[in-house]
């Protein structure tokens, strides 16, 4: 017990880390809720007194439609992502010290240029006048007139190219930790190669899956710049709004009703996810 | 049946290493089986193969007169009780008892009447509910057993079974797996390299070294007559000496002579040519110690020698007796009450001896 710190001592410890999150993330958070009760003013700032007129505005049902393309993006792209790092994490955890190093490597590389790069990369590839439209013509794949970008396809394509990696790093973590020879029993114990994935290792990895479909989905809420370069007119999702409101708009309230409104539609998730977790924990103990 | 699973000439090559080299056995129905041998000898390669975990370059393995050499582990006759259990930890004793017959998707009520009896078996109905991480090692191997049971196998295979358990429990579980063996009656292979285990473990012992086996038989005919200096060391200990064959007689002895001890006459079971370089062994509580020279005949074999060093276990005591360049060991019962105990001193004089019957010529290392 004599490497237990003493209460006192503790708090000094995290102070720095506490008063980071403190000054960058609680405060700000609670400003832009503060600043959905404040009224609009004309210039793009906030005038004074209090008012809850904003979030009468945000209720418009013309932002259902976007709040359901949002979810429903961000929930294929979560799925899309666990189901093929699932497998990626496996072989990863699987492989030898340098194959592991490499395809570890292979996974953080599109991390090495810029995320707005990498998108405009997109648009330019899947372009009607781009390499893999033009390729994929030629091959007859498909029709001639096909249209491969400004779509809601395109915004989940590549939604799961960018959040991939943020599967894959997590389920890793877990899959490394995975006992291998559970594997082994499985099979002994008459479980073909499939079920032994999906009745061992899955469940074996569940926390790694949990962190990263959290992960995933939560970076897929905030989304406006994939739906807006890639995606059509039509696939806005609440991000996209969320920036209109701030920077064509510039009604600072109405935008953050819109971002308090997603923050808490991701934090209360995680809430759930922690407590699951906190009670996990104590059931296996 | 006498050979109810068959290993017949496998080989398994890792790289440029032979893990298992032209091995061949046949193991009864309801035998108590143990591959015996150092780290490295091939032994759980071999039992890998039996699983189906891994696949012989050579050789066929069978199992009831059915050829399982291509089968995926799924689908042989076999269970395995893993070294460290590999117990599921998001399952529940129950459902880790229950995984097999799942997946063979047998009917409910059969999955619940024989998880329920093969926990009473080995007695954890009581903890069904618990997670494995929440057993003793001891119960955390019952549940093991009581996975790969359930299945009915016609081979349980037993990858050093206690070798991760503290030395009470170890003893424990040794009278365990005896009764339960008793009591299925299904033929149990275990690996392990613990020569005690295997002896008190199993009906019969392949002794394997460099992927090979060095000798099958039971327990006792390998301490008593084993066939290479390899498993006369490797179970119990022995005195080892090198010597020339001096004079054939009659029923297999052989008068050997030893450079230093003069020319012990000794029991040999492979034919013998005079001028032969042989190899001898000596158990070391086969060597009687005496102060005074014993009374010579032709059946005792005595030589003098010097007491180096000694230690006391309790129930005996080990000397290290010098003789010119042999350093032997012998081994003396000690009780209080029995008589004509000697207690010699470090430095002292005194005289081995053995009867020709105790005295056996093995094989020597690297002969075929």
């Amino acid at each position: 017990m004599s490497t237990r710190l003493r209460p006192a001592r503790q708090w000094l410890i995290t102070l720095p880390s506490l008063a980071w999150l403190g000054v960058f993330f609680v405060i700000p958070a609670v400003l832009v809720i503060l600043t959905a009760f404040r009224p609009a003013d004309l210039q793009g700032g906030v005038g004074p007194g209090w008012t809850l007129a904003t979030l009468k505005e945000v209720q418009d049902p013309a932002y259902l439609p976007i709040l359901w393309r949002t979810f429903w993006l961000s929930g294929a792209t979560t799925l899309i992502c666990l189901a093929l790092a699932l497998p990626v994490a496996f072989q990863m955890a699987h492989s030898g010290e340098r194959m592991r190093q490499v395809l570890l490597l292979l996974v953080v590389i599109p991390f090495l240029s810029n995320f707005l790069i990498r998108v405009f990369a997109w648009k330019s590839l899947l372009h009607p006048e781009g390499p893999l439209t033009k390729l994929l013509i030629a091959l007859h794949l498909i029709p001639e007139n096909a249209v491969l970008l400004n779509h809601a396809g395109t915004v989940l394509l590549v939604l799961v190219y960018t959040q991939l990696p943020f599967a894959i790093l997590p389920l890793y973590a877990a899959a490394e930790k995975f006992d291998f020879g559970l594997l082994d029993a499985a099979r002994d114990l008459g479980a073909g190669p499939l079920s032994a994935f999906s009745k061992v290792f899955v469940p074996g990895v569940r926390r790694g899956i949990l962190s990263a479909a959290v992960m995933v989905f939560v970076c897929c809420l905030g989304q406006y710049v994939i739906p807006q370069m890639v995606g059509g007119t039509g696939d806005e999702m609440l991000g996209s709004k969320i920036a209109q409101r701030v920077f064509s708009d510039r009604n600072l309230p109405h935008a953050s009703a819109l971002a308090g409104g997603l923050m808490l539609a991701v934090l209360l998730p995680m809430l759930v996810v922690v407590l699951w977790q906190q009670f996990g924990r104590k059931e296996a103990e | 049946m006498d050979d109810f699973l068959v290993i017949d000439h496998v080989s398994k090559t890792f790289g440029t290493q032979r893990a298992v080299d032209d091995v061949s056995l046949t193991v009864a129905q309801g035998e108590a089986f143990s591959l015996l041998g150092p780290s490295g000898c091939g032994k759980t390669t071999l039992l890998r193969m039996i699983a189906g975990f891994e696949r012989p370059d050579r050789g066929r393995i069978l199992v009831g007169g059915q050829d399982i050499t291509a089968l995926p582990p799924e689908l042989r006759p076999v269970n395995t009780v893993f070294q460290n259990y590999a117990l599921f930890p998001h399952l529940s004793v129950w459902e880790n008892v229950a995984f097999g017959l799942r997946m063979s998707r047998r009917p409910r009520e059969e999955i619940r009447s024989g998880v329920d009896r093969m926990l009473e078996l080995v007695r954890l109905s009581e903890h069904a509910r618990k997670r494995p991480a929440q057993l003793s090692g001891g119960q955390r191997q019952r549940v093991a057993i009581a996975r790969a049971l359930v299945n009915r196998p016609q081979v349980l295979l037993l990858d050093e079974p206690l070798a991760a358990l503290d030395l009470k429990l170890r003893q424990h579980m040794l009278m365990e797996l005896n009764t339960l063996h008793e009591q299925v009656g299904t033929t149990f292979i275990y690996v392990t390299h613990d020569q005690g285990e295997a002896m008190s473990l199993s009906d019969r012992i392949a002794v394997m070294n460099v992927g090979k086996v060095e000798q099958v038989d039971t327990p006792e005919n390998l301490y008593e007559t084993p066939r290479s200096s390899f498993v006369a060391s490797f179970i119990g200990d022995a005195n080892f000496f090198t010597g020339v064959a001096v004079e054939l007689q009659h029923e297999g002895y052989v008068r050997v002579q030893v450079e230093g001890l003069g020319s012990p006459l000794v029991l040999s079971h492979g034919t013998v040519v005079p001028n032969q370089t042989l190899r001898l062994m000596v158990r070391p509580e086969k060597i009687s110690l005496t102060l005074s020279r014993p009374p010579s005949g032709e059946r005792v074999n005595a030589f003098r020698g010097v007491v180096e060093d000694m230690a006391y276990f309790g129930s005996h005591t080990r000397y290290r007796i010098r003789a010119g360049e042999h350093s032997i060991l012998a081994q003396l019962q000690r009780s209080r009450f029995s008589g004509g105990g000697i207690d010699p001193a470090r430095g002292a004089e005194v005289w081995m001896s053995f009867h020709p019957d105790e005295g056996r010529v093995v094989r020597l290392e690297g002969d075929a």
